[in-house]
């Protein structure tokens, strides 16, 4: 769990500040709720993983999220086909901000050894990633040390993130429209 | 069809029938296939079907590889049990250039073979439990079935895409941790197995919840080309290990259990009963493990060993040959089939003599019964619909290939 | 009764089917068949129905391309199996790709539905009389049928596999 003394705060007697980015942060980085999108082989990885031998209730993430809306880390694991890009595409729209994608495995990364007239070449063609975890399929261990640069990301975010030009002009660039509040319309 | 399922579809009002999407994302398909749904109410009145969400075209890549680069393809079928499908492979390409196997061979090839029916019936039977509604039952045999893949580890280096073996035997023999770890497996792992089986196999909920879910006759299986567990649990005793014995599996003593109905419940203690032959059939296979090499007398496919690559000749030139895919390979037709996790897994394998195959196509169990799935269904609730989406088994590695 | 063999199952599909048998070997074990297309359903159920042969379960049905080969560009075969001999046999059908052809056989086998829509979808083999005869496994708006020889296997948008990276320059850099 996250501790309260790993934030930078002022301490006095019987008062602690800290901003409240950073204790929002710390907060979000312990309770990512995450969206198994698990098509294929690394999906039983993932399974492992989430099984009682590697036990991602560890870090607060045990809490399945298969519906977009409450979803706050989309677990890309598996391949990716060209058929099922849109899809992936529509999942990612629905997620509510704040939200990050996790790259589980090579086909998800970059096609992998299936460089195929269907697959799609890594999912990054149509939506934005976070981390990539390399592997085929990538241990448990792997997905874990995803996982916790995925909460380094988090602890690191500013909240006004996506009222930023710069996250405006990322989702230009994969023609994602995003309103006011950075939500995908 | 019953008088019941008739009426209750006759009756339906089409102001009352709504369409649900079930899938591509739903947390109970286990996998991204989608079938669109009408119900009235909570029954389900037709459905239909949608596949190929994750097609990787195998066969098409198995046509621009040569024949020992095919082996990680055959990983990635039905992923939960990888070793089956590699086996069945260099089966394949051993009956085509025609070699004689050791039987020590055979029988590791036997015991990594059952090793992975446990795996895979194992991920089935806990995840019908997770979808009647007992997470307990996924988290529990799940510790177990890491120390399956530690055994594969000891043998291949990995965990889920094994890449187990080589045309003409294995990589490496047995190692002493493998030995190790093998008969204390074979110790732990009955007790732990007969715990889950009994958190579910006689509980009152679990039977209500998946007896007569999703039946289909012997008939109706057979005409839709089963095989496999759901082909038995309709009770057909059809098994490829029985039928046409591949890697001495006619030295071994097991029963081929079966069902009545072809329901839920049959599926899964079918399964179960399987997951007891095997461990006999690995008991057995171990006890009498013979004495011999770990690799048959094949230099033009087997790799020779780098150190020797680095200061033997022939060695080089053998390396060399298998890499560059120089090696001479017989003009034909082959086809071969193992009993896989789901059925019978077959290798229609068309060589022109060239490096690659001139055709390669597999015999993809899940695909072929999963076309049933409507008429299993129909007429049963939504709930229903889940379990029996579970408890077929549908690999979407090897659905949609 | 005794089990049949290769021999005595040529020996009747030759005497019932007489000069619709064009070609027949023995491959690995295996009987092989081949048969005017036309008779290729008519074949296949009356195997289903004979009492000695019986052959009740219908393994996979392939498609097979060979362009070099004019007037029989195209290949279906079955795999049969015949439980009660324990014999597994092949029947193969050419076609010319001018017309792609065949009889479909999903109402002696239910389970051939989605064995010859996906043989539709990689080579474009028509299987008239099928009751749903889609695209299964590709896109539906996918344009050409992807196992046929002459397509590539690689995917077209990627840029990071071009020669100019590994000093194969054929055109302009």
């Amino acid at each position: 769990m996250g501790k309260i003394e790993d934030l930078e705060t002022i301490n006095g007697e019987g008062y602690q500040l800290t901003t409240l980015d950073k204790a929002i942060a710390l907060a979000r980085a312990n309770s990512v709720w995450p969206l198994p999108f698990a098509t294929s082989c690394c999906g039983i990885e993932f399974m492992a993983t989430m099984g009682s031998a590697y036990d991602l209730s560890r870090f607060g993430m045990e809490r399945m999220s298969f519906t977009p809306r409450q979803a706050d880390l989309l677990i890309v694991a598996g391949t990716i086909s060209k058929k099922l890009g849109p899809v992936l595409k529509r999942v990612y729209e629905q997620m509510a901000e704040p939200k990050w994608v996790l790259s589980v495995g090579a086909c998800a990364c970059s096609g992998g050894i299936f460089d195929t007239y269907s697959v799609l070449q890594g999912i990054d063609r149509i939506i934005p990633v976070d981390v990539y975890v390399p592997g085929c399929p990538p241990r448990p261990e792997q997905i874990i040390e995803g996982v916790m640069n995925i909460h380094e990301l988090v602890k690191k975010e500013s909240n006004r993130r996506r009222y930023s030009e710069e996250y405006k002009h990322l989702m230009d660039t994969y023609q994602i429209d995003i309103d006011q509040h950075g939500e995908a319309k | 069809m019953s008088q019941d399922l008739k009426d209750v579809i006759q009756a339906a009002d089409p102001a009352n029938v709504a369409t649900i999407n079930f899938g591509p994302t739903h947390p109970s398909t286990h996998g991204i296939f989608q079938n669109i749904l009408k119900v009235d109410g909570e029954k389900i009145i037709s459905s239909e079907q949608t596949v190929g969400y994750i097609h990787r075209a195998f066969e098409k890549l198995a046509e621009r590889r040569p024949y020992n680069q095919i082996t990680p393809i055959t990983d990635r079928l039905n992923y939960c049990s990888s070793p089956i499908n590699n086996i069945g492979w260099e089966m394949t390409v051993e009956k085509l250039i025609g070699v004689d196997i050791p039987k020590r061979v055979q029988y590791m090839r036997v015991i990594i073979m059952e090793l992975a029916r446990i795996a895979d019936h194992l991920i089935c039977n806990s995840v019908i439990g997770v979808d009647a509604g007992a997470l307990t039952s996924f988290f529990y045999p799940f510790s177990e079935r890491e120390k399956i893949y530690e055994l594969y580890e000891e043998l291949s280096g990995a965990r889920l895409t094994t890449n187990m073996g080589r045309i003409g035997g294995f990589e490496r023999d047995f190692t002493p941790v493998f030995h190790e770890k093998l008969k204390s497996f074979l110790k732990t792992f009955p007790k732990a197995f007969e715990e889950f089986d009994s958190m579910l196999a006689r509980n009152r909920i679990f039977m209500d919840r998946t007896k007569g879910a999703g039946p289909i006759s012997a008939e109706r299986a057979l005409s839709y080309s089963f095989s496999g567990p759901n082909l038995r649990a309709a009770g057909v005793d059809y098994d490829v290990r029985a039928m046409n014995p591949y890697s001495s599996y006619e030295d071994f003593d097991f029963i081929i259990p079966v069902g009545v109905n072809g329901d839920t419940y049959d599926r899964f203690m079918v399964r179960q009963e399987e997951i007891r032959q095997s461990l006999r059939i690995i008991t057995q296979a171990y006890n009498n493990l013979p004495e011999g090499d770990y690799k048959a007398d094949l230099p033009d496919f087997y790799l020779p060993a780098k150190a020797d690559v680095y200061n033997n000749m022939e060695a080089l030139i053998y390396h060399f040959k298998i890499i560059m895919g120089e090696t001479e390979l017989p003009v034909g037709e082959v086809y071969h089939a193992v009993e896989g996790g789901n059925g019978e897994l077959g290798y229609y394998l068309i060589s022109d003599g060239g490096r690659t195959p001139y055709r390669l196509q597999f015999r993809r169990p899940c695909f072929i019964y999963y076309q049933a799935y409507p008429e299993m269904i129909k007429g049963l609730p939504i709930s229903d619909a889940v379990l029996t989406l579970s408890s077929i088994n549908v690999i979407a590695g090897e659905l949609d290939a | 009764m005794e089990k049949q063999n290769n021999q005595e199952y040529l020996t009747a599909i030759q005497a019932a089917f007489g000069a619709d048998v064009l070609a027949h070997e023995e491959a690995f074990g295996m009987l092989n068949v081949e048969l005017t297309p036309a008779r290729i359903h008519d074949a296949i159920a009356w195997l289903q129905q004979h009492q000695d042969l019986s052959v009740n379960y219908l393994t996979n049905i392939a498609g097979i391309h060979y362009p070099e080969s004019e007037g029989r560009e195209f290949a279906v075969v079955y795999q049969l199996h015949s439980w009660k001999n324990n014999l597994r046999l092949r029947i193969k059908g050419y076609l010319p790709k001018e017309n792609l052809h065949i009889a479909s056989i999903t109402d002696l086998f239910a389970g051939a539905n989605w064995m010859e829509r996906e043989t539709y979808d990689f080579f474009g083999i028509i299987f008239d009389g099928h009751p749903d005869l889609r695209r299964i496994l590709n896109m539906d708006d996918m344009d050409y049928f992807p196992m046929r020889k002459e397509y590539v296997l690689e995917d077209a948008t990627r840029e990071d596999k071009d020669d100019r990276f590994f000093g194969r320059n054929n055109n302009e850099l």
